[in-house]
C-alpha cells in the first residue's frame, strides 16, 4: 500500500477526558487502521495517593476527571468501605440517598455535555448550544447542594460532607420539572430530524460480539445490546430501593449510543425525584476512625461505564496502594473496530461517540506517508465531518 | 501603546491549550461561549489555530510530555500574544506539585499576563479576568 496515509489526531484537545493521540491510517477516504497512544495527561495520581491519608484521597481522585468528578471519589470510598464491611453497614441511610442524588446529577450533566459535542461534530452547533444551555440548570443544582459547579467534594469514607437542606428540595424538584421538556426536545430531534438520523445511523457500528470481544462498558456496551449496569449488578447507594430501568439499544451505531444516553437522562431524573421524596431524616456521617488492613474494591457505574478502584491497606492512615481503572481506558480501544472501515469524515464522530470526547484542535495533521508532508489539519477533519452533514441536508448524498 | 497591541484589544481571539488538566477548567472555558455566559459579547472568539491567536488560555499542571509541546505552541503564536493561566493547576500546580511527572510551574516557562484562580474558576471569573486584562492593556500599563 504505497498510498497509505497516516492521520495523527490529538494529543491535546479541550474536551477529551484524557488527552489521547490517535493515528489513523487511511487509504484514500477509507480508514484502514488506527493506533491509540495515551499518556499525555499523566500526573502520577496513584503514586500521589500513597502520600495522602484516607480523607485527603477523595479530593485527589476527584481531579482525575472533571466530568466524572463524583464517580471516582465514590468508587474510592466504596473500596475503603469494602474494608470496613460494606457500604450499607458503614454509611447512614440518609447519606446513601444523597450519594445517589449526586451520582445521578453528574450523569445528567455528563450526557448533556457529550450530546452537545456530537452536535458540534456533525456541524449542528445549535444542538451544542441547546445542550449546554440546558446543562446550566443541572450545574445550578450542584452549586445549591455542594457549593461548587464541578469538583463537588461530597464524598468521605463513612458518609457525605454536606446535607441537602429541606428548603432546597422543592427548588431541586422544580428545576428537574423544568428540565424534563429539554430531554423531550433532544429525543425529538434525534428521532425526527432526517439529517441527524442520516448522519448517525449505521456509522461506527459496534456489533454485540465485537463489544464483548473489546470489553466495552457503560452506554457504549448497552447501545450494542449488552445488558450490563453496575448500578443493578452490584448495587450501591440507595439504588436498590428505587424503581428504574436499564436502557438497552440493539443496533450499536452512533444513533443507538445517542438514543441510549438520552433515554438514560429520563431514568436519572426519575431516580433523583424518588430519592428526594424518600430521603429519611438522620445522620449523614458515621465518623469512621480506623481503617483495618486488607484489600478492598469499589465499582461504580460512571457516565461512561464501569469505574474500578482498588485499595490496599496496611492498617496505617495512608493507603499502601491505590489502583484505578477508568471506563474510557477500555472504551477507547474499541475505536479500533468502530472507526476502521469507515470514512475519514466519519472518524471524528466515531472516536467521539464512545465519549472520550475528542475533537483535535491543534495537534492534528494528515501526513502523507511517502512524502511525510502535511496535507490536512485538525479543523479540516471537523470541517469534512460538517460538510458531509451539509451534503445530506441538501440532498446531495 | 503600539498599534499592534491596540488592535489586539478590539477583539481577542483565544486559543485554548489543555496540558494535563482534569478537564474542568476546559469545560468552564467552553461554557463561557454557550448561551448563558456568551463571552462573544466582548468580541472574544475561540479559534482552532494558534497562528491566529491573540491570547493563549492554558490549563493544567504541566507534565514532562506537555512542556516541550507548550513551548513550541507559544513560539508559533504571533506576537504580541497574551498568556492566561486558568485554574489552580496552571497557577501553582495545585495538589500535583509533588508528583514525579509534573515539572516547573507555568510562569517559569512562559511569561504569564493574567492569572485566574479557582478549581475550576467559574465562567464569570474567566469573563471578569479577560475584560480586566483588556482594560489594563488599553490604559497602556
Amino acid at each position: 500500500m504505497s498510498h497509505k496515509v497516516i492521520v495523527p489526531i490529538g494529543p491535546y484537545h479541550p474536551l477529551q477526558e484524557e488527552p489521547e493521540f490517535f493515528q489513523l491510517y487511511v487509504d484514500g477516504e477509507k480508514v484502514v487502521d488506527i493506533d491509540i497512544i495515551i499518556g499525555y495527561n499523566h500526573r502520577g495520581i496513584e503514586k500521589l495517593a500513597e502520600s495522602k491519608h484516607y480523607d485527603q484521597v477523595p479530593y485527589l481522585v476527584e481531579r482525575i476527571c472533571g466530568i466524572c468528578s463524583s464517580s471516582h471519589p465514590y468508587a474510592y470510598v466504596l473500596s475503603v468501605e469494602d474494608l470496613l464491611g460494606g457500604e450499607s453497614k458503614v454509611v447512614p441511610e440518609r447519606a446513601l440517598y444523597i450519594r445517589t442524588v449526586i451520582d445521578e446529577l453528574q450523569r445528567i450533566h455528563s450526557h448533556l455535555l457529550w450530546l452537545g459535542l456530537v452536535g458540534h461534530f456533525i456541524g449542528y452547533n445549535t444542538v451544542w448550544m441547546w445542550a449546554w444551555k440546558n446543562r446550566e440548570p443541572v450545574l445550578d443544582m450542584f452549586e445549591m447542594v455542594t457549593g461548587n459547579r464541578n469538583n463537588y467534594a461530597m464524598f468521605k469514607v463513612g458518609g457525605v460532607r454536606r446535607d441537602i437542606k429541606d428548603e432546597d428540595i422543592p427548588v431541586l424538584k422544580k428545576t428537574l420539572d423544568e428540565f424534563t421538556p429539554a430531554i423531550d426536545l433532544f429525543l425529538g430531534a434525534i428521532k425526527d430530524d432526517p439529517v441527524i438520523r442520516g448522519r448517525l445511523k449505521g456509522v461506527g457500528r459496534l456489533t454485540r460480539q465485537q463489544a464483548i470481544d473489546w470489553c466495552v462498558v457503560g452506554p457504549t456496551a448497552r447501545a450494542s445490546g449488552i445488558d450490563i449496569d453496575i448500578r443493578r449488578d452490584e448495587p450501591y447507594g440507595a439504588i436498590t430501593r428505587l424503581d428504574w430501568n436499564v436502557i438497552i439499544e440493539k443496533e450499536g451505531d452512533i444513533l443507538a449510543k445517542t438514543t441510549a444516553r438520552i433515554l438514560e437522562l429520563y431514568e436519572c431524573v426519575r431516580i433523583i425525584r424518588q430519592c428526594l421524596d424518600k430521603m429519611p431524616k438522620g445522620e449523614i456521617d458515621s465518623d469512621v476512625k480506623d481503617i483495618p488492613a486488607g484489600e478492598g474494591i469499589g465499582r461504580v457505574e460512571a457516565p461512561r461505564g464501569e469505574c474500578i478502584h482498588f485499595v490496599k491497606s496496611d492498617g496505617t492512615n495512608r493507603p499502601q496502594r491505590l489502583k484505578i481503572r477508568a471506563p474510557s481506558f477500555t472504551n477507547v480501544a474499541s475505536n479500533k473496530v468502530g472507526a476502521v472501515g469507515g470514512t475519514i469524515s466519519d472518524a471524528a464522530l466515531t472516536l467521539a461517540a464512545v465519549d472520550p470526547c475528542y475533537c483535535c484542535t491543534e495537534r492534528l495533521a494528515v501526513i502523507d506517508k511517502s512524502t511525510n508532508k502535511k496535507i490536512m489539519n485538525g479543523w479540516d477533519l471537523v470541517r469534512l465531518c460538517q460538510e458531509k452533514t451539509m451534503q445530506i441536508k441538501e440532498g446531495r448524498l | 501603546m503600539s498599534i499592534k497591541t491596540k488592535a489586539l484589544t478590539k477583539s481577542i481571539w483565544v486559543f485554548h491549550i489543555s496540558c494535563g488538566s482534569c478537564n474542568n477548567c476546559d469545560i468552564e472555558i467552553l461554557d463561557c461561549f454557550t448561551p448563558r455566559h456568551d463571552i462573544e459579547r466582548f468580541g472574544v472568539q475561540l479559534i482552532g489555530s494558534v497562528r491566529h491567536a491573540d491570547a493563549l488560555l492554558i490549563t493544567g499542571a504541566m507534565n514532562r510530555k506537555s512542556v516541550p509541546r507548550m513551548k513550541k505552541i507559544y513560539e508559533q503564536a504571533p506576537k504580541p500574544c497574551v498568556v492566561v493561566a486558568v485554574g489552580q493547576c496552571a497557577l501553582s500546580q495545585h495538589m500535583f506539585r509533588y508528583s514525579y511527572n509534573v515539572r516547573e510551574p507555568l510562569d517559569e516557562i512562559l511569561p504569564v499576563d493574567l492569572y485566574i484562580p479557582g478549581c475550576p474558576p467559574k465562567p464569570e471569573a474567566i469573563i471578569a479576568g479577560i475584560t480586566k486584562l483588556v482594560k489594563k492593556i488599553n490604559k497602556g500599563k
